[in-house]
């Protein structure tokens, strides 16, 4: 069972929100020992996410866990947002699939950047995407 | 408003990124740098991202949008001084900059660019001036 050691909120509600985001996952990234490679891998995830809670859900939180699990550190970003939600995550996990004017990366990109990777979302009332890298 | 700053050297536009772009920054860049392009008559567009800690998609974008743009108004664009950590990511990321030209440093795209103009010079260019 995973132990939360530390957890932290942040508000996705603007532009600079997102720079926000990379900054603390970036801090908690160097705290943890990641390596540069891993560290950019993260933070790049999180940005790609933090634009889709703001662009697509109309803003929202991240959480970020910092957590134990065995004896291994990682870190676990959830974001979150109370937006139209996705219909058909299949469909929105492609490489290119975007319904607004971006590249289609978001999604697909932060999971291949990431461990853990798991997106539950609810027509109508939003959408969850959890991602998490390990020491 | 916060801008990013752009420099004239010779026939060429030099940008430094040197700040944690939000969107919008990004894109007031984009728009400044056409606009530059155009009131110079630059052949030439150089951006070092040596301090970019990361290039997402909304990054990597506008990087290929000027690109692109800025061929169709007559100048090359390099894109110098991606950290390995950032080529990285951005291969994993599934972005591929298409008609990016890269090189390692400031000089080496310096160079790059006035090759890229002598040669094409050479061939009689399209440039009319």
């Amino acid at each position: 069972m995973a132990e939360v050691e530390h957890r932290e909120s942040l508000p996705i509600d603007g532009d600079g929100d997102i720079v926000r985001v990379r900054q603390t996952v970036r801090d908690w990234s160097v705290k943890i020992g990641f390596s540069l490679v891993d560290q950019t891998k993260l933070v790049t995830a999180a940005s790609e996410l933090a634009r889709n809670t703001l662009v697509y859900g109309q803003g929202g939180t991240m959480v970020l866990e910092r957590v134990l699990n065995d004896r291994r550190t990682g870190l676990r970003l959830i974001f979150e947002d109370h937006g139209p939600g996705i219909p058909d995550i299949d469909l929105a996990l492609k490489d290119g699939y975007t319904t607004g004017n971006g590249l289609g990366l978001g999604l697909s990109g932060a999971r291949r950047l990431s461990q853990d990777f798991e997106v539950t979302s609810a027509v109508g009332r939003g959408t969850r995407v959890v991602i998490a890298r390990w020491k | 408003m916060e801008r990013i700053p752009i420099l004239k050297m010779g026939d060429s536009l030099l940008v430094s990124i040197q700040v944690d772009m939000h969107d919008r920054l990004a894109m007031t860049l984009q728009d400044d740098l056409t606009g530059k392009i155009v009131a110079t008559r630059a052949k030439g567009v150089l951006i070092d991202i040596s301090s970019l800690e990361v290039v997402d998609s909304f990054i990597g974008r506008m990087l290929a949008n000027i690109a692109a743009m800025a061929r169709i108004l007559d100048a090359r664009t390099v894109v110098v001084g991606m950290r390995p950590a950032v080529a990285i990511t951005l291969v994993e990321l599934g972005l591929s900059l298409t008609g990016v030209r890269t090189a390692l440093n400031v000089e080496k795209g310096m160079e790059l660019i006035k090759r890229t103009a002598d040669s094409e010079d050479e061939r009689g260019g399209s440039r009319a001036s």
